[in-house]
């Protein structure tokens, strides 16, 4: 995939956004608006049974009951969730049997994003795409090899239908409707998402991938993810986001949960780019996003690693709920902000089991007019003996008008916990930009390589091609933030 | 006869509204070496940095050209694009970033400028693991982040090791030999004869003789007070440090 990427990515075309094109397809969009009819008809158009559409009209009756959250060190025009449009698909009466089938524009929008899905059928057996567009999957391959090995990968409406039994028991489990407004209106409208099960002793045999894209007009995303890793599994899962550029403002409200048992192990990766808003801050995704983990079995292990470019607004705390003993939860950030963009993001670690271990190591880069808060909290509970936490936060700003600010919390209720916390805040000197261009290398360049430097601890986390393609995003977000 | 490498002429410059270089005429062919001594403060860094294009640095007057071009159009990059080198007496860290991704970057940069295709990486990783060794930089050293945890000696040998790697024309070196033991000094020295041949040139910044045992100049510039108050061959540089600089000044 790095070769079409890399074509996107350099492409000097000059435009600030390179991702910014949309693909003319004739979505099925329903009316505006947000009430228990709408639910019910979102639940019909997907076919959904009637469990799952009680589900979401108990999480809309909460939701109706709930306050939108105002602590989070952000600033943007309050949401006007009656002038939304929750469901949109594309038009595709019957379902592709092939890629062949799929809509040729669309196809070309994925060739534009560098998914050339053709190219991956021939490769085999790198990376699986269970390709999002809007909100229903319109395309999923090597689910015939994934399927030898007892691995499910499919949408979760596929899921709904074909494991009812896995959706039913999990859905809601980490992240239930009551969590918080954005979790509960996502139980409510979400359309679509992906769905993971790796069966006990089973190591997923490729990275499981899923581009997501916002494409129709007005239309909030509310993805839906849910992955459980049985006991002994493994799986590496990667998440990448780009999205055309436009002058509304697109909410995007996802959930991810992910339930890992005994022994078992989940590696997380998110690359996030979506349209970021001009030089203004106008347009640009808000990102309010609910991603959590339980470990749930003894020895199990998940590990979050994010890099965080885009959006206008970014709410997103990815957290681990280490409940069974000797259990572990890492979290591995990178969030770059540029001209106006706003970020409040960290993680939660919830220690409960005894011996377990969380490491947070978070990187941000402020550059522009931007704002940047760490929030994190890390909780031990009177059960977790011998519970151990790590912090590492360090900030790099670029220029003198940007904010970084780490808020970090502690809540320790058992004496036997030993937890470390380490702070830096620091600036591109000119004494490094002068050393840099003094053998050569341009501003520009300069600046990226310093920053990828910075950030170095926590790309290293992410799969190889991934990597690559975040290193490059980081270059794109910071380009004109020197001289 | 060929144009000089460098030519500075009447300049005048200074940093932070302080004048600081007063009148300074050198000329620098291919295949010299020249050193300028001077007493602490008497400004021989800020003749580097103005030279390097280093921000904050300014220029009141006078001209100065290398190979030909006016050096003080160009962008500190262009500078070290065409061919000149700092070896700097206080080499900043870069966390993170691998002393030879730092280096492909640098030499990538100089290549492109030049018109010409990017190295190979693994063949650039043996070249700068190569050099390396003939400065006493292991393997390991060579993969630590630039300067991160450096001892004084060790910055300055990888100042010498960027030089060897990016071959420039004329290379500066400011007090190469402060922070280092003998053994390193002659480590130092020995990498920098070794890459000094006819077609390139040296400037040797130093307060000590000691330097100029093992780089020998063809030139030796008193600099005092903003110019160069006396120039000679290397026996200037003992009777320098028989007399110390105050008898020089006076001089004038």
């Amino acid at each position: 995939m790095s070769k079409e990427n890399e074509i996107n990515l350099t492409d000097a075309s000059g435009d600030k956004y390179k991702y910014g094109f949309v693909t003319d397809i004739e979505a099925d969009t329903i009316p505006c608006g947000l009430n228990a009819d709408i639910i019910r008809m979102i639940s019909a158009k997907k076919g959904e049974p009637e469990w799952l559409c009680e589900w979401r009209l108990k999480a809309f009756e909460f939701w109706q009951t709930m306050k939108e959250p105002s602590w989070a060190k952000l600033d943007y025009e309050k949401i006007d969730y009656q002038s939304l449009s929750y469901y949109s698909a594309p038009k595709q009466k019957v379902a592709p049997k092939s890629l062949e089938e799929v809509d040729k524009d669309l196809l070309e929008t994925y060739e534009k994003l560098g998914i050339p899905l053709k190219e991956q059928e021939v490769l085999a057996g790198v990376v699986a795409v269970d390709a999002v567009f809007d909100s229903v999957s319109v395309a999923t391959t090597y689910r015939a090899k994934l399927a030898e090995q007892g691995v499910i990968f499919c949408s979760i409406s596929e899921a709904v239908k074909e494991h009812p039994e896995l959706v039913k028991k999990y859905l809601g489990s980490v992240v239930p409707y009551t969590d918080n407004f954005y979790a509960c209106l996502n139980s409510a409208v979400f359309t679509d998402g992906s769905f993971v099960y790796i069966p006990k002793g089973v190591k997923c045999p490729m990275e499981l991938s899923t581009y997501f894209r916002i494409n129709a007009k007005n239309t909030g995303q509310f993805e839906r993810t849910l992955i459980i890793a049985d006991d002994d599994s493994y799986v590496s899962y990667l998440e990448g986001c780009t999205a055309p550029q436009r002058d509304e403002n697109q909410l995007h409200a996802a959930i991810v949960e992910i339930v890992v048992l005994n022994n078992a192990e989940v590696k997380y990766s998110t690359v996030q780019n979506w349209y970021p808003g001009d030089a203004e801050g106008k347009g640009g995704v808000y990102n309010f996003v609910t991603k959590r983990a339980a470990c749930r079995g003894e020895n199990s292990k998940i590990s979050w690693t994010q890099v965080e470019t885009g959006s206008a607004v970014t709410w997103k705390y990815p957290s681990c709920v280490l409940q069974g003993n000797n259990s572990s939860g890492e979290f591995y950030s990178v969030a770059i902000t540029n001209n106006k963009q706003q970020a409040d993001t960290g993680t939660k670690m919830i220690h409960i089991g005894k011996n377990t271990t969380s490491k947070i190591i978070s990187k941000g880069i402020s550059a522009g007019f931007s704002n940047q808060t760490y929030r994190g909290l890390v909780k031990v509970s009177p059960s977790a003996d011998n519970a151990r936490n790590y912090t590492q936060c360090d900030s790099l700003l670029i220029g003198t008008t940007c904010g970084s600010h780490t808020v970090p919390y502690i809540e320790n209720r058992n004496k036997t916990a030993q937890l470390e916390h380490e702070a830096t805040t620091s600036k591109i000197s000119d004494e490094q930009l002068f050393y840099c261009m003094s053998r050569g290398i341009g501003e520009e360049e300069a600046v990226s390589l310093i920053v990828n430097g910075f950030c170095k601890e926590v790309m290293q986390h992410l799969p190889m091609e991934f990597a690559i393609e975040a290193a490059k995003l980081i270059n794109i977000s910071l380009e004109g933030s020197v001289g | 006869m060929t144009a000089p490498l460098l030519e500075i002429e009447d300049l005048y410059a200074g940093v932070d509204g302080k004048e600081i270089i007063k009148g300074f005429n050198l000329t620098i062919n291919a295949g010299e070496i020249h050193a300028i001594m001077g007493p602490n403060g008497a400004g021989k860094s800020t003749l580097s940095n103005v030279l390097c294009g280093k921000p904050g640095y300014y220029v009141t007057s006078g001209n100065v050209r290398f190979k030909g071009r006016d050096l003080l159009k160009l962008s500190p990059e262009e500078r070290a694009c065409e061919g000149l080198f700092l070896s700097m007496q206080y080499p900043v860290e870069i966390p993170g970033v691998p002393i030879t991704s730092f280096l492909k970057h640098a030499v990538n940069a100089i290549r492109s400028y030049k018109g010409e295709p990017e190295l190979d990486t693994m063949e650039f990783i043996k070249m700068v693991k190569a050099e390396g060794k003939k400065l006493g930089l292991d393997n390991e050293m060579i993969k630590r982040a630039v300067n991160v945890g450096f001892s004084g000696g060790e910055k300055k040998r990888l100042e010498t090791l960027q030089m060897s790697v990016l071959k420039p024309s004329l290379a500066i070196l400011d007090e190469a030999d402060s922070g280092l033991d003998i053994d390193a000094l002659r480590v130092v020295a020995e990498g920098v004869n070794a890459l000094h041949n006819e077609n390139n040139a040296l400037l040797v910044i130093t307060h000590y003789q000691r330097l100029l045992n093992h780089i020998v100049p063809d030139f030796v510039h008193v600099y005092a007070d903003g110019k160069i108050v006396k120039t000679g061959d290397k026996t200037l540089a003992l009777e320098l440090e028989e007399k110390g600089y105050a008898g020089f000044v006076k001089e004038k």
